[in-house]
């Protein structure tokens, strides 16, 4: 049960963002332009991984089912095998240098802003990272920690079912975060 | 150094909430309406717990910033930094000490809130809506900490910049300036 009564039976965010609609707005907002934004060299699916792979280092079960059903929507991906880049993405055969050196500043960021370091910067731009997906790649770490310790600090609930987030993974990328049904 | 080029005249959030607008405008408006909308927490206890959770993140930016801020919202200084030496010990109500507790224990991680916890701030008199603001304020400036620092931001060259600042905050808000900031060029 979720620490405060929340009045409906939503799962995870989608319970807090239905209890308390002035924080929602903004909330997904966020989301949308980060994670969906078509203005961006990032996929939505590698921008999914990110969220995925720093939810998973917060352990939020929550949010890593969800993001990482929308990464593998998104990147043709079975939930093993987000399971096994979230493991070790730095033996995914399938993700570009790139990409791991994103996904080690978004572990870094995960631990702590002071974490991230200078050679962590220049390999990501040695494998063409621009400073805009850098910057991105750190706000969406640092998002994911907001929202990991929302969902968890509030103590809500989430289906244990992995395959109830696999299923919604398609409508929730057609839909996007503004609409919510 | 910052990682990327940002306006050297905007140190800490402001050059990054400039850099990409886009995203900042709903990291602004979650702000504005977390510590400056309609609450039954004052403006004053809600920077309280934005600086406990800087201060435990490290964050010398967002510290300085925010306690500024509380100071200037409640006319002295002595709170804010009894406040960051220990909770427990600090000159608030037994509501305000659960609460920074929580928000201490979301800086940590989420499931690190227990219910205990929880049961203190109720029976102290703390409502949902508190509780629910207390852990999402928390946790937006376990983003802006680490947004400030995982881009390696600069810090004031003048100290005198957090008066400013917390000014800014005070009597703006955390909305963008209507302006913008090309007025802080030296």
């Amino acid at each position: 049960m979720a620490h405060i009564a929340l009045g409906n039976e939503l799962p995870g965010i989608r319970g807090l963002m239905e209890y308390r609609p002035e924080t929602a707005a903004p909330l997904n907002a966020l989301a949308e332009i980060l994670l969906r934004d078509d203005n961006n060299s990032l996929s939505r699916g590698e921008r999914e991984l990110i969220g995925t792979y720093v939810s998973y280092l917060n352990d939020c079960f929550f949010c890593q089912n969800v993001h990482g059903a929308l990464a593998g929507h998104y990147l043709g991906c079975d939930i093993n095998q987000i399971d096994a880049i979230k493991a070790d993405f730095m033996g995914a055969g399938e993700l570009s240098d790139k990409m791991k050196a994103l996904l080690t500043i978004a572990g870094s960021v995960q631990q702590g802003g002071k974490a991230v370091t200078s050679s962590q910067i220049s390999d990501a731009r040695s494998f063409g990272a621009t400073d805009t997906e850098i910057h991105d790649t750190v706000l969406i770490a640092a998002s994911f920690c907001m929202f990991n310790r929302y969902v968890d600090g509030l103590g809500t609930l989430a289906p244990s079912d992995r395959q109830f987030y696999v299923n919604r993974a398609p409508q929730r990328a057609e839909d996007g975060y503004l609409i919510l049904r | 150094m910052p990682h990327i080029p940002l306006e050297s005249h905007l140190p800490g959030i402001t050059g990054l909430l400039e850099y990409s607008k886009a995203t900042a405008q709903p990291i602004r408006d979650l702000t504005q309406f977390l510590l400056r909308g309609p609450s039954s927490l004052t403006e004053a206890e809600r920077e309280l717990i934005a600086t406990v959770v800087s201060h435990g993140n490290e964050c010398t930016f967002c510290t300085t910033a925010h306690t500024a801020a509380a100071d200037l919202l409640a006319g002295e200084a002595i709170t804010a930094q009894k406040v960051k030496e220990n909770i427990e010990t600090a000159p608030v109500s037994e509501k305000m000490k659960a609460l920074l507790h929580i928000a201490a224990l979301t800086r940590q991680s989420g499931k690190s809130v227990s219910e205990e916890a929880i049961a203190r701030a109720k029976s102290a008199g703390a409502t949902d809506v508190e509780i629910h603001d207390t852990v999402l304020i928390a946790a937006l400036f376990c983003l802006y900490n680490r947004y400030v620092d995982g881009m390696g931001t600069a810090l004031p060259a003048d100290p005198a910049y957090y008066g400013v600042l917390a000014e800014r905050l005070v009597n703006h808000g955390y909305t963008r300036l209507p302006q913008g900031y090309e007025h802080l060029k030296k």
